[in-house]
């Protein structure tokens, strides 16, 4: 799919967003100043010297230790040459802090793909690396929100890709939160790390209803093109009630003998066109079971290559055909009931 | 757990930096520690090349209560430095075979610093601090192994070099400004220091001449004034007045609060460099004008520091050839230098008592004993045949072949015989000038014991037996008197004359890394800062300049991490060029689009040139995206590159 047919995303962590106000503590404040948390950027992003922190890790906290230690020892004993040792590595120790910063400074990020999901699928954001430097780069980590991505190495003057992968629980819009860009190359004493946020969503689909129920043939009043379509197929079996099916194609003569409620199946369903509204779902169900149950409805009908419509409290899309038509629909179905986006 | 691929990576660097390492202490560990320590690296070199699984844990604890139970074994303690030390290598080589996460690594690593200082301890020559260097490199080579495997080996090496020429800098400063200290921060274990060769405070036959077969420097001399002759170079160290009839014992003496003897005649001064030899006893050359600090005279004119002598220490003397101390001697020093053990060396006694007899005055006396000695067929050799109960009967008048101490031993002996009182010397004669750098090298094959002899208004009079035997001998040195073929060190022989040119440049670089870098120390480091033009340096303003000058050089690396603009490849500064020459046109490439994309925008804005820029972008994209890159992509750049050159819109 082609990403321009999105509507355009909510501003992920709106609530973030220019936040910095005298009510918050001042804590969080300097925190947010310190670390630049402004909210999603735009891409590309440039990691300048600014915005690259350099702290030691437990390894280099225990290598320090270690040389305090050798320091002593040489005092104590007066060996020359383990001041000269003790020295010669602490000069390591800050050779290890520029390389560190080194590896990650100026590196530069670019939003890659970010192609919608069905909800409860990973989401995939692509962030494409790219290093102009003339060294290479390495063992470069990329954290969010729990999701873990490494790069081993970025050629001098290319890019890699990274790909974080976040579930996903709820429709709509989910923005790539707050990223940690960290590497502790070549030494493993120093941890250099960068905040970034890309401007970056996936749009999540509801998940299509696991089993639904036949496609609603010819139901609903509306544009003529269904119903008329509808009525002249010919029968061709029964099978059991699912909730949602036309009141139309139940077999009320089995039900009133005392039998389980039936519905009328008729062969003509698959080549017709369909109409996929949203009130003509029984009353009963909650919204989003609807949005479920039209989301595996659209599903099944690209599926089975039938023109189809979806009517959606204020909106109707169709009728068309194919994976654009698709992807429009599941769009719509995603944002339903969700603030009108104002970028 | 089976080892993968980059954990065997892994595993082979770490188990290089553990034998790099424990190299250098292969001398000075227990040998069935260093085998121990051998084994469990072959161990692992085993496991890595066969892939096989790390040993289980109860094994290990099993091994690592084995290596302990050895090392209580072999030093009866857990404390002190050299059971500390092999604690730390067992620990270091069983480590090594628990390395299972990462972080087993870092401490494998740590542990080799640890022992990289240690084998300071025992050495700290300049081929150990090269030795040391490698392992800083093979160390930190590994530590980028631990945080990636993409590197190839000369990379890490290199990588490792690069950091390691940044870290010199610091190194230098730190080490010129890091504010020294004399003594230790607190008492030291007793083992701390030993091992040094030296003169003892006893000599026996034997004694004296085993430690000729050193070639190793005793001490250095630098004078200021002008250098005595070989012959007149007599270094004084413990005076020896106990004899038992086969060992002479340094007896105990009076400390002295200052010079007791007038100084005249010719003086000189120099600055002498002593090695540690873990005694207190510092070397003079005879007779010293006053002492230097933290040692006194003693009555037998014999220099004593206060704290042996364990680090190179350096002091400042003078020095009167001529002065004969001790014109008025106490009565107790002469009647103890008169003390013969009874019963021992008839023989020479009688002799003594005819010597007596022809000569009434003291310095005739000494003539005519000296005389004898010539006279008599002696021969001064590295290896004497052994001696009996009356060793100095059996040397005078049986054997007579021996070493100084034979000839200085017999001669005090055969003096106080006789009624002098008279006591051995021992310590130091001549010395080489080292024509590189113009110090005066005394080595432990220039050992000497002499005599000593007191005659009355005269005072103490040196009377060396063996110059008398060997005139070459203090004139020329240890491998001018012997005869050939005696096993004098190779650089002593006179074949060897290359080697011993060798010796003299080796000998000047020994001594610049002893005087500057081991000898460092507090009066030294004053010494230097104050050439460099500090004023009375102390430690708050070297801190404040070692502080400025980290600072300064951490700025100028700083300016290398960020000297790092983001540059265009040729490739890519040509395709933003073609966007410039379109963009008069109002066709500059938006930021959102693709080469392809652009390029048919091109096209159909342009369609003259539609072939040509749809081709570059084709290749463009070939270049930069392609999965197949083309044979020789730098050849297939710059034709693109002059191609794009050429487009003229």
């Amino acid at each position: 799919m082609r990403l321009d047919e999105l509507p355009a995303p909510v501003p992920a962590h709106i609530d973030t967003a220019g936040s910095a106000t005298a009510r918050q503590p001042l804590a969080r404040r300097f925190s947010a100043w310190l670390f630049r948390d402004h909210g999603a950027e735009p891409t590309p992003i440039v990691l300048t010297q600014r915005r690259v922190f350099v702290l030691p890790t437990r390894a280099g906290l225990a290598f320090a230790g270690a040389l305090a230690a050798m320091l002593i020892g040489a005092i104590n004993y007066q060996l020359p040459l383990g001041f000269a040792l003790t020295f010669l590595l602490a000069g390591l120790g800050h050779s290890a802090i520029l390389h560190t910063f080194r590896n990650l400074a100026r590196l530069e990020i670019e939003a890659g793909t970010a192609a919608p999901v069905f909800c409860g699928d990973p989401a995939r954001f692509t962030l494409r690396l790219i290093n102009c430097r003339s060294n290479a780069r390495y063992a470069l980590q990329l954290r969010s929100a729990g999701a873990l991505a490494r790069i081993d190495q970025i050629e001098p003057q290319a890019s890699s890709l990274a790909e974080v992968l976040l579930p996903t629980q709820r429709r709509g819009w989910l923005g790539l939160p707050r990223v940690t860009l960290e590497t502790r190359y070549p030494l493993g004493f120093i941890r250099a790390w960068s905040y970034l946020q890309p401007d970056m969503s996936v749009l999540v689909w509801p998940r299509p209803e696991p089993a639904p129920p036949p496609l609603p043939w010819g139901s609903g009043s509306a544009g003529g093109i269904a119903a008329s379509a509808a009525g002249r197929d010919d029968f061709s079996g029964l099978r059991n009630y699912q909730p949602g099916d036309s009141p139309r194609h139940i077999a009320w003569k089995a039900a009133a003998g005392g039998g389980p409620l039936l519905t009328k199946h008729f062969s003509g369903m698959q080549a017709g066109n369909v109409v996929l509204r949203w009130d003509d779902l029984p009353p009963q169900m909650d919204s989003e079971s609807r949005l479920s149950r039209l989301a595996a409805w659209v599903e099944r009908a690209n599926a089975g290559g039938i023109v189809w419509r979806l009517d959606l409290p204020g909106c109707s899309l169709g009728p068309g055909e194919g994976i654009g038509h698709r992807n429009a629909c599941l769009n719509a179905l995603a944002l339903f009931g969700q603030p009108r986006e104002s970028a | 757990m089976r080892l993968a691929g980059s954990a065997r990576v892994r595993a082979m660097w770490l188990a290089a930096s553990v034998a790099v390492t424990l190299a250098p202490h292969v001398n000075t560990l227990p040998t069935w520690l260093s085998g121990f320590a051998a084994l469990m690296l072959l161990w692992l070199c085993w496991i890595v090349l066969h892939g096989l699984r790390l040993p289980p844990r109860w094994l290990m604890l099993v091994v690592v209560g084995g290596a302990v139970a050895g090392v209580l074994l072999t030093f009866h303690s857990p404390l002190g430095k050299d059971p500390g030390v092999a604690l730390l290598t067992a620990f270091l080589a069983l480590k090594l075979l628990e390395t299972r996460a990462p972080r087993d690594g870092y401490v494998v690593v740590l542990l080799c610093y640890f022992m990289q200082l240690a084998q300071f301890f025992a050495n700290q020559s300049i081929a150990t601090a090269g030795l040391t260097l490698l392992g800083t490199v093979v160390t930190m080579a590994t530590l980028i192994t631990l945080n990636s495997e993409r590197l190839g080996t000369t990379e890490r090496l290199r990588l490792s070099g690069l950091m390691l020429a940044q870290a010199v800098p610091f190194m230098l400063v730190l080490f010129v400004l890091f504010p020294r200290v004399d003594k230790p921060l607190w008492g030291l274990p007793s083992d701390a220091f030993g091992g040094s060769t030296g003169l003892s405070d006893s000599m026996t036959p034997g004694s004296i001449s085993d430690l000729t077969l050193s070639g190793a420097i005793a001490f250095r001399v630098r004078f200021d004034g002008f250098t005595p002759a070989a012959a007149q170079r007599y270094w004084r160290g413990p005076v020896m007045n106990d004899f038992d009839g086969r060992t002479w014992r340094v007896a105990s003496a009076r400390m002295l609060a200052k010079v007791p003897y007038q100084v005249s005649g010719p003086r000189t001064s120099y600055e002498l460099t002593l090695e540690p030899h873990n005694r207190p006893w510092l070397f003079a050359l005879e007779m010293p004008g006053g002492t230097p600090d933290n040692a006194t005279l003693m009555s037998d004119y014999q220099l004593v520091s206060r704290t042996p002598v364990r680090n190179r220490l350096r002091y400042m003397l003078s020095a009167h050839t001529a002065v004969r101390p001790g014109r008025s001697e106490d009565a107790a020093i002469l009647e103890a230098a008169l003390q013969l053990p009874p019963d021992f060396n008839p023989r020479t006694r009688e002799l003594a008592q005819s010597l007596r007899s022809e000569n009434a005055d003291g310095a005739a006396l000494i003539a005519a004993a000296l005389r004898h000695f010539s006279l008599s067929k002696f021969t001064y050799t590295l290896s004497p045949p052994l001696l009996g109960r009356d060793s100095v009967d059996e040397f005078l008048f049986d054997t007579r072949r021996g070493f100084c101490e034979h000839f200085a031993s017999s001669f005090v002996f055969l003096m106080r015989a006789a009624g002098m009182p008279a006591r051995v010397v021992t310590g130091y004669q001549g010395g080489e000038i080292n024509p590189v750098d113009d110090y005066l090298e005394v080595r432990q094959s220039d050992a000497h014991a002499w005599a000593e002899v007191w005659v009355a208004n005269q005072g103490w009079l040196r009377a060396d037996p063996t110059a008398t035997v060997a005139p070459s001998r203090v004139q020329g040195g240890l491998a001018m008197a012997v005869p050939e073929g005696e096993p004098l060190p190779l650089a002593l022989r006179p074949a060897f004359s290359w080697v011993r040119e060798i010796r003299y440049r080796l000998d000047a670089v020994n001594n610049g890394w002893n005087q500057w870098i081991l000898g460092y120390n507090p009066q030294r480091q004053k010494e230097l800062l104050e050439r460099l033009g500090m004023q009375s340096p102390d430690w708050h303003t070297m801190t404040i300049a070692m502080s400025v000058l980290c600072g300064l050089i951490m700025l100028a690396l700083a300016g290398w991490a960020l000297a790092q603009r983001g540059r265009l490849d040729p490739l890519q500064r040509a395709w933003e060029r073609l966007s410039q020459k379109l963009a008069p046109a109002g066709l500059a490439r938006k930021a959102w689009e693709g080469p392809l994309d652009y390029a048919e925008r091109v096209g159909l804005a342009r369609p003259e040139l539609a072939a040509a820029v749809r081709e570059i972008a084709r290749d463009y994209c070939g270049l930069r995206y392609g999965a197949g890159q083309p044979a020789a992509p730098d050849k297939a750049a710059r034709q693109l590159v002059s191609r794009i050159n050429r487009l003229h819109p």
